[in-house]
């Protein structure tokens, strides 16, 4: 187990590093990045002033050797538009994006488990494939047009739910709902094979001929091992959704982590953009080191990797 | 039952796609009107079976006039493209890398894997916002830059998949008979996971659509004034609490074309007997 351990705590020190190269090398893509922030109507002397203040001046290898020992120290850059250290932009924000991407989360964990396992227990039948029919719909929505849809007949003309803003938490429920489209179908789909080959086991046919009910059999002998999976698979999603979230918090006007990255990006604050891609891959890379951490604990067989 | 109802959405799949495909090809010898051209005399007219709609504009007009229905059948091309387009980019990379590790295995494979990993920490949306607004938008550079980021589902299915060839007899015999280690790789190897491949490839391509109308959605797509449906989208939502149509005809078409993608490929899974997380 600790072998195992030392090995996945290496490959994710690598990706990381790796990560921080590909988040500094992005936002130099532009080429003179000076130029693109000073805007069209800058001099010559905006564009050297901010060469200079932001040390844009300097190789690229020691610019880079900066973000590198700028990350290590906690300290991400200041933002050309704010003003500020991006850490604190970052830190203001992240609550509304983490609630956001939980809230999805149990959204899509409470409807794919339960339709999971009603379509494993009929598994075949119309009821099974009408449900899976589910997660080929939801795969196929492009999540800004249901959350338009959404806005349109929930919020404005039933007015049951705020179209934008979080500043009660009935404004999480629709953009929640909408991320968590996203999460369902897989979801879904690992939880009704997973219970399928559960309820086809050796075990649920022995407790199936100690008499024991029906639903004690499902849930305590069928999903307990079917869950596994899904709950590793859960983390690596919530990673997805935090990742994917500019798209549903530019929808519904929610000023997380996403919406800061989408304006950064337009406006050309590469320090956020930057600071942005690593701080998301920096939570991706420990979900899925939890995800495998999780699997291990689960099934010793995976130890051994 | 079970049986038609896959039949059932495997024949939808193919008659949507075919459909959609012919629409594409097509497109400047069935639309009615130059779908660039504006006319600002006749904004935001509704389709024509709504109240206020005119029988010359079938779906109405957007917000500068411009005639819906042909938008919409230009819509198509762009995103049928940019499909296509990605898809076999995507392909060619994912595949490589995935064939070339599975096969090799050892420290090989160890990068292969490293690389996978690295792709899919990255956040890919923001990745590919940023790469497009800081390269500037037009259609190659959306092309290039999904197909360079959605390769990692042909990398881990094509490893899987030739891990599993790799040993059976016919490669045996292949090396007995002299073959080269290129010749294994493209002759022997690579037909007997490509039904795997195809599969993912829709999955990919429908993936691809989506994305592209989300980015274009967010501005930092495909530039005006090509018609994607994902920017007609964008462009029309101001419009939309008054005239909810802008935006619902848009979606649909977005919703049906990935709806129909996706079902092709479910069908063909079950159809070549693909990998199930394929």
């Amino acid at each position: 187990m600790l072998k195992f351990l030392s090995r996945r705590l290496l490959l994710a020190a690598l990706v990381m590093l790796t990560v921080l190269t590909i988040s500094f090398a992005l936002t130099r893509l532009s080429g003179d990045v000076a130029v693109s922030m000073a805007g069209p109507q800058a001099t010559q002397e905006d564009i050297a002033t901010i060469r200079r203040n932001y040390g844009l001046d300097r190789p690229l290898i020691v610019q880079f050797g900066d973000w590198v020992h700028g990350v290590a120290t906690g300290d991400l850059g200041r933002s050309f538009l704010y003003h500020a250290p991006v850490a604190e932009l970052i830190q203001a924000r992240l609550p509304i994006t983490l609630t956001l991407g939980l809230t999805g989360l149990a959204i899509a964990l409470l409807v794919a488990i339960p339709l999971g396992i009603v379509a494993a227990m009929n598994e075949g039948a119309w009821l099974d494939r009408a449900i899976m029919m589910v997660a080929v719909i939801g795969q196929a929505m492009p999540s800004f047009w249901l959350g338009l849809v959404l806005v349109i007949w929930l919020g404005v003309k039933l007015q049951l739910l705020p179209i934008s803003g979080v500043d009660t938490w009935q404004g999480y429920i629709l953009p929640g709902i909408v991320l968590a489209f996203s999460a369902i179908p897989a979801l879904l789909r690992l939880t009704r094979g997973g219970m399928v080959d559960a309820l086809a086991s050796d075990y649920v046919r022995t407790a199936r001929a100690k008499g024991l009910t029906r639903a004690s059999i499902v849930l305590k002998h069928a999903l307990r091992n079917a869950a596994m999976p899904v709950v590793a698979v859960a983390a690596v999603q919530l990673g997805f959704m935090l990742g994917g979230s500019v798209v549903i918090e530019a929808v519904f006007a929610l000023n997380g982590v996403g919406y800061l990255a989408w304006e950064s990006i337009a406006k050309n604050d590469f320090p956020v953009v930057q600071a942005v891609v690593l701080f998301l891959a920096t939570i991706f890379i420990a979900l899925t080191l939890l995800a495998d951490m999780l699997n291990a604990l689960f099934d010793p067989r995976l130890r051994v990797a | 039952m079970r049986f038609d109802l896959r039949r059932l959405s495997l024949g939808l799949g193919v008659v949507i796609v075919a459909g959609l495909a012919i629409v594409a090809v097509i497109a400047p010898w069935i639309t009615p009107h130059d779908p660039f051209l504006q006319n600002l005399d006749g904004r935001m007219i509704p389709p024509s079976w709504m109240e206020g709609g005119v029988p010359d504009h079938l779906l109405g007009t957007d917000q500068l006039g411009r005639d819906y229905l042909s938008r919409l059948i230009y819509g198509t091309r762009i995103s049928m493209l940019i499909g296509v387009l990605v898809v076999i980019c995507s392909g060619l990379i994912g595949t490589t890398l995935g064939v070339l590790g599975g096969f090799f295995g050892g420290r090989v494979d160890a990068v292969v894997m490293f690389v996978i990993t690295c792709r899919l920490s990255i956040p890919f949306i923001l990745v590919a916002l940023t790469v497009v607004s800081f390269v500037g938008s037009s259609l190659t550079v959306v092309v290039m830059t999904l197909g360079l980021l959605l390769w990692e589902r042909f990398a881990v299915v094509a490893r899987t998949t030739t891990m599993q060839v790799r040993t059976l007899d016919y490669i045996a015999a292949a090396w007995a008979a002299g073959c080269s280690r290129t010749h294994i790789l493209l002759r022997e190897v690579l037909p007997n996971i490509l039904h795997h491949l195809i599969v993912v490839a829709t999955l990919e391509m429908a993936l691809a659509i989506l994305l592209e109308a989300a980015l274009s959605f967010l501005g930092l797509g495909v530039p005006p004034p090509l018609p994607s449906w994902g920017l007609m989208i964008s462009e029309a939502k101001d419009y939309m609490f008054f005239s909810p149509w802008v935006i619902m005809i848009p979606g649909a078409a977005l919703f049906v074309l990935v709806l129909g993608i996706n079902l092709l490929g479910d069908g063909l899974r079950d159809r070549l007997g693909a990998a199930r997380d394929a």
